[in-house]
């Protein structure tokens, strides 16, 4: 009998092994700290023509780099949140005001993640959660803007992303901010540089295939700021989009440029209806 | 008499007398998708042409395409099919086109165009992520890594 359950489980882990490295996980559900329930595949949103299911980067992961993320004490970016709530409780400026004067606390600010990229009324233009934060700086605590994908503010989207955890993606991309969310989907199909490749190529067309040692996800940004195992460190949205884009041998845009902003009102809208996930753990 | 001409086209070219039977790559003609002409009027070494297949920084065929043949080289990518056999299903010239300009065989190919300079979108230099001057650019490949690859593929029989 203990034979037959021994065998029976060889068989088991014969079979995980012959389905090959590029499954592994794909079918796991993400809670964090046995709490908080992450939604990693979901129906596609309807203005997505061409897939049906969406997908978190955290399904493509390793099992190694995917439990790194089911508990804050082994999240390596939970260390940059806890450093976003310092700087949301520091004063600066010539108010004297911190974040908290204000907001009280970052939970106080839950949901807002969820939603921005934002169309915002007084500005006319769509809003990061970057330009946000950087607003309530300049106008309203006399203080300078933050470098935009600098550490501090680095920090505190980190920390604003996982008072959101759990909650859906869910940005506007109609109305106001309809036009910027039609230039960034032109920018995700266009192909660029010497290798002449799109975004969508890639994370559209071919996700779940290795390119070379790489198990390409779909690129969904819901769980950004991103801790990557790769550089040690937390890295922003803009910076992925960068390296990705130079990638195919292209001119880059800088962070913090219309294009990029565009790009991730775009791309979050891809992720409508996955959950907040940041800070997440890739590799 | 004949010599005194090939030199002074050689000086009007502004390159070197082994270079001169190169053909540019816009002067590279495709006839349904196929390339009939060696690109530098030289066989391919096969040796050389498994390196460029496996190089990052050169053709890094394999980061698409699964070769068995390659096997000692780690991590072979997905998103095209392997090339097991691509010597029997098709002719070197057609090899040469595919490897050339990819595009003019299988319309909208992912595959990139190796042996070409121009009609980039926002083209870099290198893997920088700076913006590099159109008129800098090299193809990916040179004429004779093509052929090298050209080549090599032809051993991949089945
Ligand atoms: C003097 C008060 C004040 C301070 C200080 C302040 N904010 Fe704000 N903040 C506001 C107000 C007012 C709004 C706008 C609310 C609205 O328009 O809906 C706002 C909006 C926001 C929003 C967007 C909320 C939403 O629902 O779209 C974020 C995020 C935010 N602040 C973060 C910060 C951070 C981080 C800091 C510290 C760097 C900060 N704020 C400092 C007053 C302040
Ligand atoms: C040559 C293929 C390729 C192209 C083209 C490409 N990427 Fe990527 N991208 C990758 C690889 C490989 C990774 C790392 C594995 C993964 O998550 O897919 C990645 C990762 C990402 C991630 C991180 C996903 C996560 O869950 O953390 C984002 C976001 C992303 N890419 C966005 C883009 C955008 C935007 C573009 C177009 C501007 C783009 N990529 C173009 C190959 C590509
Ligand atoms: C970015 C991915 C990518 C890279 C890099 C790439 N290819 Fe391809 N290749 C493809 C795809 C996709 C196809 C299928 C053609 C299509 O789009 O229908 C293909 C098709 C081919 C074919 C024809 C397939 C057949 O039926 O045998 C050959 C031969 C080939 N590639 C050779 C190469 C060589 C040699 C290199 C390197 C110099 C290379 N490829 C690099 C993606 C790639």
């Amino acid at each position: 009998m203990r034979k037959m359950m021994t065998s029976v489980a060889a068989m088991t882990a014969a079979i995980a092994l012959a389905a090959g490295a590029a499954s592994a996980g794909q079918e796991d559900n993400l809670v964090v700290n046995e709490e908080i329930e992450i939604v990693v595949r979901t129906d596609a949103p309807a203005h997505m023509e061409n897939v049906d299911t969406i997908y978190s980067g955290w399904t493509f992961r390793s099992d190694e780099t995917q439990a790194l993320q089911m508990d804050d004490f082994d999240n390596p970016g939970m260390i940059f949140v806890d450093m976003g709530r310092e700087v949301f409780d520091a004063a600066a400026g010539s108010e004297g005001k911190s974040c908290a004067s204000c907001h009280e606390s970052p939970e106080n600010l839950k949901g807002v993640k969820a939603v921005y990229p934002k169309w915002n009324d007084q500005a006319e233009e769509v809003y990061t959660i970057e330009m946000q934060i950087n607003e309530c700086r300049t106008d309203r605590m006399g203080a300078e803007k933050l470098k935009y994908n600098g550490g501090d503010m680095t920090n505190l989207v980190a920390l604003l992303a996982s008072v959101s955890r759990g909650m859906p993606v869910n940005v506007a991309i109609d109305g106001p901010a309809q036009s910027t969310w039609e230039w960034g989907k032109e920018l995700y199909y266009s192909r660029t540089g010497q290798l002449e490749l799109s975004c969508a190529n890639c994370h559209e067309d071919n996700y779940d295939n290795m390119i070379r040692a790489d198990h390409l996800s779909q690129g969904q940004i819901n769980g950004f700021p991103a801790y990557r195992l790769k550089n040690a460190k937390l890295n922003t949205v803009h910076d992925r989009f960068k390296g990705c884009v130079r990638d195919t041998r292209a001119e880059t845009y800088a962070p913090a440029s219309p294009e990029f902003v565009a790009l991730e009102l775009y791309l979050s809208s891809r992720g409508n209806g996955l959950s907040v996930e940041g800070p997440s753990v890739r590799n | 008499m004949k010599r005194t001409f090939v030199a002074a086209a050689v000086v009007m070219a502004g390159t070197f007398p082994a270079l001169a039977e190169v053909v540019a790559p816009a002067a590279v003609t495709y006839a349904d998708g196929a390339v009939a002409q060696s690109l530098t009027g030289q066989a391919g070494n096969a040796d050389a042409g498994r390196t460029v297949m496996t190089t990052r920084g050169l053709g890094n065929c394999i980061a698409c395409h699964q070769v068995t043949a390659l096997e000692d080289f780690p991590f072979h990518g997905e998103v095209g099919p392997s090339l097991d056999g691509a010597g029997d299903r098709w002719t070197q010239e057609e090899l040469r086109g595919i490897v050339a300009n990819a595009k003019m065989m299988f319309d909208g190919t992912i595959m990139p165009a190796f042996y070409k300079k121009s009609g980039y979108v926002r083209p870099g230099d290198g893997y920088t992520g700076k913006a590099a001057k159109e008129e800098d650019l090299e193809p990916l490949l040179t004429a004779q890594q093509v052929e090298d690859v050209v080549a090599y593929l032809a051993t991949l029989t089945e």
